[in-house]
C-alpha cells in the first residue's frame, strides 16, 4: 500500500478543508515562483522525466503533449483548457479534486500555462457539477485576491486569467475537440484530427487540453522531482492515481494508490471486498464504461496500470472500476451501458449514431432472451462496423464494452437466446436483415 | 443526441432582469472580444435560472440578438444539450441517475418511488405542482450510488425509504439536506478507511 506521505491528494476526503489557508498548510503555492523561474524547458523536461501520462483516459504522455505547443507565441495567442467534463460512468475522481483540492488544480494551471505560453485558461466543468464549480470559483477568487493568479501571477512576471465554463450535460464534450466546439458556442461535435489542437485548437489558436487530475498532480511532481514520481509504479506507468471503486462492493470509495496496484488489493483492502465474497465476483469494468469488462479469472491477478490493462484486452481509461457480482444480470448491465452510448452519441457520424441504438436494442432483447442465436455474431459485426469508422473515439467507446461482453460471456448469451432465426419462428420482429426472408414467405 | 419537446405555451417576451444583465455582461467578458458567441451557453443558463428553470423561445431570440448570432444557432445549442429545459419543470426537479453503476445498486427502485410519489411519467409535473422527475445518464457520483440530483444539489447513498423521506420533506415545505444519506464523509470508504488517517484524526 502506498505510504500516506507519497499521496498527492492529502485532502481527498476533505478532512482538512479546501480553503487557501488549509491548502497552503499542505504546501500548495509554496514555491511556485521558484519553480517557474527554472524555465519552461526545465518544467517540461521534469514532467517528461516523471513519465506522467494523461489521466483523462487515453494516457498520452503529458510532457510530450506540452512540447507540441509552439515554442514562441506568434500572431495567435495560446490557450490552456482543462477538461473537467467528467462523465464517464464509473468515474468520479475529478469531482473530489474540484471540491476538495481546487488549489492544486489552480496552481497546476499556472505552471502549465507558463510552460505552454498561455495567458488564458478555461476550465470546462460539466454542468451537473454546479456546486463543485462554485467551490472552484471560490478558490479562484481567493487566488486572485492573494495575487497568486492574475497580473504578475505569484510574482513570476506571468499574467494568467482563469475562467470556468459550464457544460450542459453532453458526455461527448469530454472529447477534446468537441469540448473546444462547445467552448466556442457550438453544439459539441468532434472535429477531424489533424490538425491537432496543439497547433489549431480553440478559436484556431494553439491549445493544450489536459484532464483535471493530470494538471493537479503537476505542482507536487515539480516540487518533489520527476524522479520521485517515476519511482512509483513501473516504467511508463508511473506515479499515483485516484481509483474510483463503485458497484457491488461493500464500501465503494475513491482512493489514491500507486499505479500497478493489483485489482484484487484495491477491491479487498480499500473497498471492503465484493458483496458476497470474492467468489461471488462476475466481472469488473476496469476503466470507466468505455473499457471492455474483465472476467473473474483475469481479475484475480491483473495489475491496474495502462500497459497491463492493454495486455488483457482492456484499458485503464479513467480508472473508474465498476464491480459486478453474480447477483447482477451481466447482459442487462451492458445493455444499460449501450443505452448510455445511444443517448450520448452526438449524431455526427452514421456508424455511431445508428450503431449505438442498434447495439442497445439487440442487447435489450438478448437480456430478455428474445434474440436469435445468429444475432450474437451479428452484434459482434455491428461493433466492428462502428469501431474505427468514426471521427472520434466515442465509436470505440461504445463498441468495446459490447465486444468485451461477447468475448467473455458469449456462452451465457447463447444459453439464454437459443432461438432459431426469426423466420423459422415466424416471429414478427420488425427488424433488419431477416426482413426480406419474411417478405418472401408472405409473397 | 437528445430529443426534446419545446413547450407549446410560450411567453411573448423575455427580458433579463437588472441583476442578470450584469451577469450577462460578466459572462461575455470571459471570452475574447470578437468571440462573443462563446457566451451562448452561460447566457442560456442565466435565462433558464431567471425563468423558473426552463428556457422560452423568446429568451433564445434575445440571446441571439445580444450575441449577434443567428437565432437558429442558439436554438441548435439549446436543443443539443440535455441540461437546457425547453418546457416547464417542477420547482424541485429530480434527476435520477440510472446508468449501470447506479443501476446495480438499486437506482430503479428510486425511479419507482418517483413514479409513485411524484408523477406516473417522466417530465410530468406532480399533482401538488411542486416537483417533476427525469431519468438521466451518469451524474458522476458513482461511488455514492444510487443518487438523485434535485435542482443543483446531489443526494447520495440513497435507498427508496430515504428518497421517500426527502419527497415527504419537500411536500411539507421543508428543505432537505444534500449530501450522503448514510452519513459518510464525501467519498471515503465507510468504517474501513486505511489511508490518510492522521488527517482524519487531526
Amino acid at each position: 500500500m502506498l505510504k500516506d506521505e507519497d499521496r498527492i491528494f492529502k485532502n481527498l476526503y476533505n478532512d482538512l478543508g479546501s480553503d487557501i489557508d488549509s491548502a497552503q498548510l499542505r504546501d500548495d503555492w509554496k514555491n511556485t515562483k521558484e519553480i517557474c523561474e527554472k524555465g519552461r524547458e526545465w518544467i517540461i523536461n521534469e514532467i517528461k522525466t516523471s513519465e506522467l501520462r494523461g489521466r483523462g483516459g487515453a494516457g498520452f504522455p503529458t510532457g510530450l503533449k506540452w512540447s507540441f505547443a509552439p515554442k514562441e507565441v506568434g500572431s495567435r495567442p495560446h490557450y490552456l483548457v482543462i477538461n473537467a467534463d467528467e462523465s464517464e460512468p464509473g468515474t468520479c475522481k475529478d469531482r473530489d479534486i474540484l471540491r476538495f483540492e481546487p488549489h492544486k488544480l489552480i496552481e497546476g494551471c499556472l505552471i502549465a500555462s507558463y510552460a505552454v505560453n498561455a495567458h488564458v485558461c478555461y476550465i470546462y466543468i460539466r454542468g451537473e457539477y454546479f456546486n463543485e464549480g462554485q467551490k472552484l470559483q471560490k478558490a479562484i477568487d481567493e487566488a486572485y485576491k492573494n495575487g497568486l493568479i492574475g497580473i504578475n501571477a505569484s510574482s513570476t512576471g506571468w499574467d494568467l486569467d482563469i475562467y470556468i465554463h459550464y457544460g450542459a450535460g453532453a458526455y461527448i464534450c469530454g472529447e477534446e475537440t468537441a469540448l473546444l466546439e462547445s467552448l466556442e458556442g457550438n453544439k459539441g461535435q468532434p472535429r477531424l484530427k489533424p490538425p491537432f489542437p496543439a497547433l489549431i485548437g480553440l478559436y484556431g489558436c494553439p491549445t493544450i487540453i489536459n484532464n483535471v487530475e493530470t494538471i493537479a498532480v503537476v505542482p507536487t511532481i515539480l516540487r518533489r522531482g520527476g524522479k520521485w514520481f517515476s519511482s512509483l509504479g513501473r516504467a511508463k506507468n508511473t506515479g499515483t492515481k485516484i481509483y474510483c471503486i463503485s458497484g457491488n462492493v461493500n464500501n465503494p470509495c475513491n482512493v489514491e494508490e500507486e499505479m500497478g496496484i493489483p485489482l484484487k488489493d484495491l477491491i479487498e483492502k480499500h473497498a471492503g471486498g465484493v458483496v458476497g465474497g470474492w467468489d461471488n465476483l462476475k466481472a469488473v469494468i476496469p476503466g470507466g464504461s468505455s473499457m471492455p469488462l474483465l472476467p473473474k479469472k483475469v481479475c484475480d491477478t491483473i495489475k491496474m496500470d495502462f500497459d497491463a490493462c492493454v495486455e488483457n484486452k482492456t484499458g485503464l481509461g479513467t480508472a473508474g472500476i465498476v464491480v459486478i457480482n453474480q447477483d447482477q444480470d451481466i447482459i442487462k448491465c451492458m445493455a444499460r451501458i449501450a443505452r448510455f452510448y445511444k443517448h450520448e452519441s452526438c449524431g455526427q457520424c452514421t456508424p455511431c449514431r445508428e450503431g449505438s441504438g442498434w447495439m442497445w436494442r439487440m442487447l435489450e432483447r438478448m437480456a430478455k432472451g428474445d434474440a436469435t442465436r445468429d444475432e450474437v455474431d451479428m452484434l459482434m459485426d455491428v461493433t466492428k462496423q462502428i469501431e474505427g469508422h468514426t471521427i472520434c473515439a466515442f465509436g470505440e467507446g461504445s463498441a468495446w464494452p459490447v465486444q468485451g461482453l461477447i468475448r467473455n460471456f458469449k456462452e451465457e448469451i447463447i444459453e439464454r437466446n437459443k432461438f432459431d432465426p426469426v423466420v423459422k419462428q415466424k416471429k414478427n420482429v420488425p427488424y433488419l436483415i431477416d426482413q426480406h426472408l419474411l417478405e418472401k414467405e408472405n409473397a | 443526441m437528445s430529443l426534446k419537446k419545446i413547450s407549446k405555451e410560450q411567453p411573448e417576451v423575455f427580458k433579463f432582469n437588472e441583476k442578470n444583465l450584469k451577469a450577462v455582461k460578466k459572462a461575455i467578458s470571459n471570452y475574447p472580444k470578437n468571440k462573443m458567441k462563446s457566451a451562448v451557453m452561460p447566457l442560456l443558463y442565466i435565462a433558464q435560472k431567471q425563468n423558473d428553470n426552463w428556457i422560452p423561445l423568446a429568451a433564445m431570440k434575445l440571446i441571439a440578438k445580444t450575441l449577434n448570432m443567428p437565432y437558429i444557432k442558439v436554438y441548435e445549442v439549446a436543443t443539443f444539450y440535455t441540461m437546457y429545459n425547453l418546457s416547464p419543470v417542477g420547482e424541485y426537479f429530480f434527476q435520477v441517475c440510472t446508468t449501470t453503476p447506479c443501476m446495480i445498486r438499486g437506482a430503479y427502485k428510486l425511479v419507482d418511488v418517483c413514479k409513485k410519489r411524484i408523477s406516473e411519467n417522466e417530465s410530468e409535473i406532480s399533482k401538488d405542482g411542486k416537483s417533476s422527475w427525469l431519468e438521466v445518464e451518469c451524474l458522476g457520483a458513482c461511488v455514492n450510488a444510487p443518487m438523485v440530483q434535485i435542482n443543483e444539489d446531489y443526494f447520495e447513498d440513497l435507498d427508496s425509504e430515504k428518497l421517500e423521506k426527502i419527497i415527504e420533506k419537500i411536500s411539507n415545505n421543508e428543505k432537505p439536506n444534500p449530501g450522503s444519506y448514510r452519513g459518510r464523509l464525501s467519498s471515503e470508504p465507510e468504517n474501513i478507511r486505511k489511508t490518510l488517517l492522521d488527517n482524519k484524526n487531526a
